[in-house]
């Protein structure tokens, strides 16, 4: 027991000081972090209030009072982007996690049982792929009407396909695997084996998908609300942000230069997270070091 | 030989039909009676149940399923609703802005790309790779539509040399057409670049450890026309791969940036239908998109086969 109590110990350690010395990790790492942190802080503390109108001070360029400047209605965009923060990463948690939550059952589900049951999955996968995320939010716009949550849907459905897959290739790779015929030896059901074996194996897979996903949500979320899809005003969003900016490029650049960077960091944040993510725990780069 | 292709392209049929009925079902729960919207509220019920007999509206749900798919696939996609035209008409119409866009920003990405991901390859761990990838990895999180109000601040407001948006049409005369479409094409392209420059590196990396790479080295094949010949091709798969699925995102992609640019698009018509409530429209053009994903995607798969012999046996 206390063998293997300092043998985790030392595996712990080494993943810990490989994923310090990954550049892309730890910049990732920062970040995110960081990006989480100005939402939380906004739901407490922003520098103005970002749902007062002040006219006087419309599009005034960035200063000490204003750091980003204000924009056409005299609201402050550093205020703004640290509410919108909140609606950007709450949009695509919530797509990833609906990605995970359908499509991870799935997968394994597909890996689990093989045969038609593994067909029909793959077929809906295509079915899936088929639409991308701007035109299946569109659609779902057309019929339910604008907003966050119809982005939410219209961003998780189109994140199912891509857990699944990942899932689902993850568990082949394990299946054929001793422990598991151990297992099945022993008696455990598939879905037994599913949940204690295959799942913490493929753990690792999805949560650098998961990130690479959670990039994209934001990208397609700054998207949808650009084209007004998504949250609609008075909550602020990035891309809502960027759609106001627009015809007042030769005025107020720094009305467009802003949020864009806000969404540019974010996403470059969780994409680094992920490359590091994959090249820490796989074995194959660990190889390589 | 057959084998593979027949059984792609019937999976390509189901994915077709199953895609024709979620479009189907999904826009014929949208609230709303079209022959309503049309007449107006001051309609009498007379007057709307007529239209609705006219334009189908009130035939059997299956039936008026078979009736559309019939109509799509004999290129007929209707009447529109608000203009009155053929939807057919008005698709072709702003297929002649869409297609073109996405072309171009298609080659542009992959005129980019490819010898990015063939020089970074080639001096992996360098400074070089490092600047080229870094670059990339900036590429991939900056959203299009932004960069493409960058693109405007800086070549059309501040330079001047390209207008900040419109399309002047193709009659106005091919150079004038490209112009307009340069800045779009642009935006659209360069994420996607950055996006197939490091799929193309890590496919050649791949490919470049291999002993054939070896082999032809040892044989004095100059490493110039190693990596051209022998190695790009083979790291053909994934790069294609990706190149289809970039096609399907370029097309949507357009959408947005058809709205940056106020070009006269498939995105700005699907815009208008949807706030029109012209769902014939909205109908077509989504399944219109939709087809173009599934052939493109399975083109693509069907590709491979050409570009590496061992895959045309597999069933």
């Amino acid at each position: 027991m206390t063998l293997h109590a300092s043998l985790l110990g030392d595996r712990s350690a080494s993943l810990l000081r490989r994923a310090l010395s990954n550049r892309s990790f730890v910049i990732g790492l920062v970040i995110a972090v960081a990006v989480a942190a100005v939402a939380l802080i906004s739901y407490v503390w922003t520098p103005y209030d970002v749902t007062r109108l002040v006219i006087a001070d419309r599009t005034r360029p960035p200063s000490l009072a204003h750091w980003f400047g204000t924009d056409h209605f005299g609201r402050d965009i550093l205020s703004m982007i640290m509410v919108g923060a909140r609606n950007s990463i709450a949009v695509a948690l919530v797509a990833v996690g609906i990605g995970m939550g359908i499509g991870v059952p799935l997968g394994c589900l597909a890996a689990a049982r093989g045969g038609m049951l593994d067909e029909a999955v793959m077929r809906l996968n295509d079915l899936v792929f088929a639409f991308p995320a701007l035109l299946s939010a569109i659609m779902i716009t057309a019929v339910f009407g604008p907003g966050a949550l119809n982005a939410i849907i219209a961003i998780g459905i189109f994140n199912i396909p891509v857990f699944a897959r990942v899932a689902r290739a993850g568990a082949l790779s394990i299946w054929p695997r001793e422990f598991i015929l151990a297992a099945r030896t022993a008696g455990k059901g598939k879905i037994l084996i599913t949940i204690e074996h295959i799942l913490p194996n493929i753990a690792t897979l999805l949560l650098v998908q998961g990130s690479i996903q959670f990039a994209l949500g934001i990208l397609a979320e700054a998207g949808l609300s650009y084209v007004g899809l998504g949250a609609q005003p008075p909550m602020p969003s990035w891309g809502r942000m960027l759609f106001d900016a627009q015809t007042r490029m030769t005025v107020a650049p720094w009305m467009a230069m802003f949020p864009g960077m806000a969404i540019a960091i974010t996403v470059l944040g969780f994409n680094l997270l992920g490359d590091g993510l994959a090249d820490i725990l796989d074995p194959r780069s660990r190889r390589r070091q | 030989m057959i084998a593979y292709p027949a059984r792609r392209i019937a999976i390509a049929i189901v994915t077709l039909v199953l895609a024709s009925i979620v479009v189907f079902t999904m826009l014929e729960i949208v609230p709303g009676d079209p022959a309503r919207i049309m007449l107006g509220m001051n309609a009498s019920a007379e007057q709307v149940a007529q239209l609705r007999h006219q334009m189908g509206l009130d035939a059997p749900l299956l039936l008026r399923y078979l009736h559309w798919t019939g109509g799509l696939l004999k290129l007929d996609f209707g009447q529109s609703y608000t203009y009155s035209v053929p939807v057919i008409d008005l698709v072709a119409e702003r297929m002649a802005v869409s297609l073109p866009l996405a072309l171009i920003a298609l080659a542009l990405s992959t005129i980019i790309a490819i010898p990015v991901g063939l020089y970074s390859a080639s001096r992996r761990g360098g400074t070089g790779d490092t600047i080229a990838m870094g670059t990339a990895q900036l590429g991939v999180a900056v959203p299009n539509f932004w960069f493409a109000l960058l693109l405007i601040y800086l070549f059309a407001v501040w330079l001047h040399w390209v207008p900040a948006g419109g399309f002047p049409g193709w009659d106005a005369g091919i150079g004038l057409a490209l112009k307009s479409l340069a800045l779009p094409a642009l935006a659209l392209a360069l994420p996607q670049a950055a996006i197939l420059a490091r799929v193309a590196r890590s496919a050649l990396i791949e490919v470049l450890s291999e002993d054939y790479i070896r082999t032809a080295r040892a044989k004095g094949i100059p490493r110039r026309a190693v990596l051209w010949r022998h190695a790009l091709r083979n790291a053909m798969i994934p790069v294609l791969t990706i190149m289809g699925l970039q096609f399907a995102f370029l097309l949507a992609g357009t959408i947005i940036i058809e709205n940056v640019f106020y070009l006269p698009g498939l995105g700005r018509l699907v815009f208008q239908a949807i706030n029109q409530r012209d769902l014939i429209v909205v109908k077509s053009v989504v399944m219109l998109l939709v087809a173009i994903v599934i052939v493109v995607n399975l083109l693509v798969d069907l590709s491979y086969a050409l570009v590496d012999p061992r895959l045309r046996g597999r069933p």
